[in-house]
């Protein structure tokens, strides 16, 4: 049954405000989830006054200003800091993007930020990932083939590799698979938009030789059809890719090999 | 690792996750199809009263006449014409096409203002 509701444990309470000193220029106030596993205690929202004009523009650099100068408690995770490692993911002003290539003039008034939806939380705004691997390795994401490797590598034409577009770029942030309703509802089983993009980039793979096995094993009222096309995740997707386009391609498959 | 169970992170649309033109379409595409069940009955009822005789459907005409009974009529056809119209929206995406997020944005609109407009059309063609 679809839940609406946090469970008891979940329901956020009010938390600390931490002031700008009297010297700030130009003062943004962040609220942000927080939940400390070792106090026993419910979440949390915490508000952090920022000075802008000591800040770098994204909300990771204020993210990162807040913990250096004001709060080393606050937990996330990040990496690259310019959109290529996906670490930073996160709930900012009601759409998961990454923190790193969100600017925070782009956001007006409070920027509230949470950890990625539905997902159990580890610290502050780091969620639980495990399942979410775990799916990801349930589809094989790498080349299976039964010839022989040639002697230097498996060649592919332009127009073949030109098919992995769109799909090779995605960085398994898992925005859009935790943007996705029916993910929130189903991703017990349903494999989610992120996963089910990341299967057809080897289904469309010239090179691949187990098309067939990949399609007998996304074929499942769950795994692949838990999708009912409601597009949050190509919405939300900070790459800008299109895993409803994606897996639009796997149910046209579907019908064509009948 | 802590003993205590992990809090699940807020989800729900409106108050953590704000309302997208795609999850509100899709979610209306299904309270509609939901509601058009219970519209099929009252249609139902009204050919059933047709068939028992005279005293029957007028008893049907003036519930289904009464204001409580137009207004429904009114939602019923609104909920006809939105499901239609974005069922044909569904149809163009499972065969491949309109996933730009710019198409499906304006295919979006082009729904809400289809059932609009066709519900009006059709009260205006069936009032007396």
């Amino acid at each position: 049954m679809a839940q609406f509701k946090l469970p008891a444990n979940s329901v956020i309470g009010k938390g600390k405000t931490y002031y700008a000193g009297a010297g700030a220029k130009n003062v943004r106030r962040f609220q942000i989830y927080r939940w400390d596993p070792d106090s026993g205690e419910n979440p949390r929202m915490d508000t952090y006054e920022v000075d802008l004009a000591a800040c770098g523009p994204m909300v990771l650099d204020a993210l990162l200003k807040i913990k250096n100068e004001i709060d080393p408690t606050l937990t996330l995770r990040r990496s690259c800091r310019e959109g290529v490692c996906g670490s930073c993911a996160m709930n900012i002003d009601g759409t998961n993007t990454l923190a790193c290539t969100k600017a925070i003039a782009d956001v007006s008034g409070e920027i509230k930020i949470y950890p990625l939806p539905h997902m159990p939380v580890i610290k502050d705004l780091v969620p639980d990932l495990t399942h979410f691997y775990a799916q990801y390795t349930s589809i094989k994401p790498w080349l299976q083939a039964e010839t022989p490797p040639p002697a230097r590598e498996r060649l592919q034409s332009k127009e073949d590799r030109a098919k992995l577009d769109g799909l090779y770029e995605c960085i398994l942030c898992a925005c859009c698979s935790t943007s996705c309703p029916s993910y929130w509802w189903n991703g017990e089983r349903y494999l989610g938009p992120s996963i089910l993009l990341q299967a057809y980039r080897w289904i469309v793979d010239s090179r691949d030789e187990f098309t067939g096995e990949r399609l007998d094993d996304l074929e499942d009222p769950f795994r692949l059809y838990r999708c009912h096309t409601i597009m949050n995740c190509t919405k939300t997707c900070p790459k800008h890719l299109n895993p409803a386009k994606a897996i639009a391609e796997i149910k046209k498959l579907m019908v064509e090999r009948r | 690792m802590s003993a205590t169970k992990r809090p699940l992170s807020p989800f729900m649309i409106g108050p953590y996750y704000k309302p997208q033109m795609t999850s509100v379409l899709s979610i209306t595409h299904r309270i509609t199809g939901a509601a058009l069940v219970f519209g099929t009955l009252l249609v139902v009822y009204w050919l059933a009263a047709a068939a028992l005789g005279p005293q029957a459907y007028h008893h049907a005409q003036a519930v289904l006449g009464s204001m409580l009974g137009q207004l429904l009529m009114f939602l019923w056809t609104w909920a006809l014409f939105y499901h239609m119209a974005n069922g044909i929206r569904h149809l163009f995406w499972d065969a491949g096409y309109g996933f730009e997020m710019p198409d499906a944005t304006k295919s979006g609109w082009a729904v809400i203002w289809a059932s609009i407009i066709l519900t009006v059309l059709c009260w205006l063609i069936a009032a007396p």
